[in-house]
């Protein structure tokens, strides 16, 4: 079933922060962007501003890595959320995690995500050039293809009896 | 309580020491924050006459209860302190991401006193303070130091205020720069920090600004990101065109100062202007600062041929890479005031400034009086080491960095131009006030600049009081005198208090005003706030820094323009025969301010506004 998914155009970027601060004040009710779940990297000597969050992979990496399957899948929205009241703060998942979208607070000492805010991301709703749209996207793991290309490589490097 | 942290760091650099102490909630009330609470601190706690550069002058960094904010520009912070360019109170104002961040480290303002024996830097990282020794930076660039610091802290994230080789030089009129390209740009602030040993502070927040009223905050926010998205000006007109997008009407009224200021037209706005920054491809993008939704930054490239043209010792990473700039002003003071029509010695002169620590508007004004004293043979070729020709990007490429490392000539222009042209025995042909050089508005040719300029407390200002949006975008006739002296009073007022002191940039003024961002204080900081109480705050500010300016040696005297604004017209284009009626409005400005024929404010106006 193909979900919506957060679309990122980094060519539409001011790196403005609108986005983290909407992030931070869903999930702390304070604009703290330390506490956002998309992150916005300013490579200003390339003239590029990238806002980057999770983008729901279909490995889940930080599901599988979490011991007390504190991870789950949201139905209605494909989102991996994390279940607070089974984490443990065990931060295993924000190690396992390829792309650095998973962390750990200290101050709750519980691990947190992009949970798609239910369906109604605020980061989407706050951008003002429309760099980060919420829309329908036919493949929601986009980096599928990538991930089964590295996959048959590393399988046929195994099958030739190479390291 | 919200907007507020309710706390500031007091940092003595003399006994090496630093406090946390909470905020004055009664000036907070009374002053908001940014430029009027850091004014009152300093009203309260230093004598106005001691010398700008002496361990005696205090430097402050004042945030307001809306930096750190989703409120749209909500990025600034004021460096408030006695100006080493101009002796005044000044109020330096600078974007980007450094206000933000010192809300998020837990303060409001940063008060900086006496003076280090060695170079220092003043390292924030939320409740971890420390002066650690900056001997290694000591002679870096900017950009260097903001690298260098970020790398050897081991914190990337970390935001950086410092001062460059002018600032360490005293150059009177070196400025604050942080992340890179967004500045505290005028009266010499980067001065004062040299003078303390100071090199910078760098700040790493992790905490969050939090707000009496969410639900309407978020409201009032919304409701002036609206407007601002639907107005021509912050909607699209600054994103696609930046400030340049001034130059062309400007220019046509006649009011773009030229050659000195001699001339009100410069035939060379179609190479440095708007439409050839776009057309030439020095243009890469637009950039935002902080929760800002208009994104004005010009963010440019000089390559190939013009990297190549023009000689620059100051090392430069490299020429590849991009930096920001020409906003207007630059690119008026660097190109039209020095006859430079070349956009890429305009560009390079504009990147030296951000990398040495200096504002261009002074720098561009100071060559155009050397210029000038050149082509009226009193400098030689041989003193200034190149032929000072307007228009020449070589000569004027050499004396920007010249000046920023006080080398050669160099060290001539560094002083600024009141006491360059007075040294060399033409103080006419300094063209500013209150030893401040002018902006971009020839006030000849709009006569509410000339009023605004003259009564401004920090000298020459467009942003104390922007007339020319109402007698050249507005409907306003900008050669009569009737009404100026009210607008220019509003406009002061509420520039003040509405974006100076809650901590917005002014440029949101063509679609959110005091109705708008009351609401958003009221929400913030839960203070029953009214439009009205606000503009009184406004002028509470700025009659304070009259004060202040009283007592540092100011006098109605100091309210004027150089003769050539008052005598001089210029010769052609749409404002020939023009002058600055100054004398016909300051005598009805004083009056509507309450203040007597000698520029003091009454007892009863002082009463009025609480500062008996």
């Amino acid at each position: 079933m193909a979900h919506r998914m957060l679309k990122i155009i980094p060519e539409k970027c001011t790196g403005c922060m609108q986005c983290e601060l909407a992030c931070s004040f869903v999930q702390t009710g304070s604009f703290q962007p330390s506490r956002s779940v998309i992150r916005v990297h300013l490579f200003d000597e390339q003239a590029s501003y990238a806002p980057y969050t999770c983008f729901q992979c279909r490995e889940a990496w930080c599901m599988t890595a979490c011991p007390v399957n504190a991870i789950a899948i949201n139905p209605a929205t494909g989102a991996k959320v994390v279940l607070e009241a089974t984490c443990v703060g065990c931060a295993l998942c924000a190690l396992a995690c390829p792309f650095g979208t998973i962390f750990y607070n200290p101050d709750t000492k519980k691990a947190f995500k992009c949970n798609l805010c239910e369906g109604d991301p605020a980061c989407a709703k706050a951008c003002p050039t429309a760099a980060i749209v919420y829309e329908e996207a036919a493949a929601p793991d986009w980096m599928a293809p990538w991930s089964e290309k590295v996959h048959s490589r590393y399988l046929e490097v195994v099958a030739a009896g190479g390291e | 309580m919200g907007g507020w942290t309710g706390q500031l760091l007091r940092v003595n650099l003399t006994k090496k020491s630093v406090k946390v102490e909470p905020l004055n909630m009664i000036w907070a009330r009374d002053f908001i924050g940014g430029r009027g609470l850091a004014a009152r601190y300093l009203f309260a706690e230093m004598d106005p006459r001691v010398d700008a550069l002496s361990p005696e002058n205090k430097l402050l960094f004042a945030t307001g209860p809306l930096t750190g904010t989703n409120a749209s520009c909500g990025a600034r912070y004021m460096v408030v302190t006695k100006g080493a360019l101009t002796g005044a109170i000044t109020t330096s104002n600078s974007g980007g991401h450094w206000g933000p961040e010192l809300k998020f480290a837990g303060y409001d303002m940063v008060i900086v006193e006496g003076k280090a024996s060695e170079p220092v830097y003043l390292w924030v990282y939320d409740e971890e303070v420390e002066i650690r020794d900056a001997r290694h930076l000591w002679g870096k660039t900017t950009w260097q130091t903001e690298d260098t610091i970020r790398e050897e802290s081991g914190v990337p994230d970390a935001v950086v205020a410092s001062i460059g080789p002018a600032g360490e030089r005293l150059v009177r009129f070196a400025c604050i720069i942080n992340d890179r390209h967004r500045a505290a740009g005028r009266s010499g602030v980067g001065a004062v920090m040299g003078s303390k040993n100071l090199k910078a502070i760098a700040l790493r927040g992790t905490r969050g600004v939090t707000v009496a009223d969410p639900r309407a905050f978020l409201e009032a926010t919304w409701l002036g990101k609206a407007r601002m998205a639907k107005n021509p000006v912050t909607g699209s007109g600054f994103a696609r065109f930046g400030t340049l997008a001034t130059m062309d009407p400007i220019n046509e009224v006649g009011a773009l100062p030229t050659l000195n200021h001699r001339h009100g037209q410069f035939e060379g706005v179609k190479q440095i202007g708007a439409g050839a920054l776009k057309k030439s491809g020095r243009l890469l993008t637009n950039k935002a600062c902080f929760a800002c939704t208009i994104a004005c930054g010009r963010v440019t490239k000089v390559t190939g041929e013009g990297a190549a043209r023009y000689l620059i010792h100051t090392s430069r990473k490299n020429w590849a890479l991009a930096a920001e700039g020409p906003e207007y002003e630059n690119a008026w003071s660097l190109g039209a005031d020095c006859g430079v029509s070349d956009q890429d010695a305009v560009l390079m002169a504009n990147y030296l400034c951000n990398e040495l620590g200096m504002d261009p508007i002074s720098m561009g004004v100071t060559v155009a009086a050397a210029m000038e004293l050149f082509e009226k043979g009193v400098l030689t070729e041989r003193q200034c080491g190149i032929a000072l020709r307007f228009g020449s990007g070589e000569a004027l490429i050499k004396m920007v960095e010249e000046t920023g490392w006080r080398r050669g000539f160099g060290d001539e222009l560094a002083e600024g131009s009141m006491r360059f042209t007075r040294k060399f025995g033409h103080p006419e042909l300094f063209m500013g006030v209150k030893g401040q050089e002018f902006p971009a508005y020839d006030p000849r040719g709009l006569q509410g600049m000339g009023l605004g300029y003259a009564t401004s407390n920090r000298g020459a200002c467009h942003l104390r009081a922007f007339t020319a949006g109402a007698e050249v975008f507005g409907k306003m006739d900008r050669t009569a005198t009737e009404g100026k002296a009210e607008l220019t009073k509003k406009l002061q007022d509420t520039g003040a208090a509405a974006f100076d002191a809650p901590g917005l940039c002014s440029f949101v003024d063509s679609a959110v005003g005091p109705k708008e961002v009351v609401p958003m204080l009221v929400a913030a900081t839960g203070i029953p706030y009214t439009v009205e109480e606000l503009l009184k705050i406004g002028e509470r500010i700025h009659n304070l820094e009259r004060l202040w300016n009283l007592r540092a040696g100011f006098t109605a005297k100091d309210d004027t323009l150089p003769p050539r604004m008052l005598t001089e017209p210029p010769p052609s284009g749409p404002s020939a025969g023009m002058v600055s009626r100054l004398r016909e409005m300051l005598p009805h400005y004083y009056e509507i301010r309450g203040w007597d024929a000698e520029g003091r404010p009454t007892p009863a106006k002082l009463a009025e506004l609480g500062l008996a």
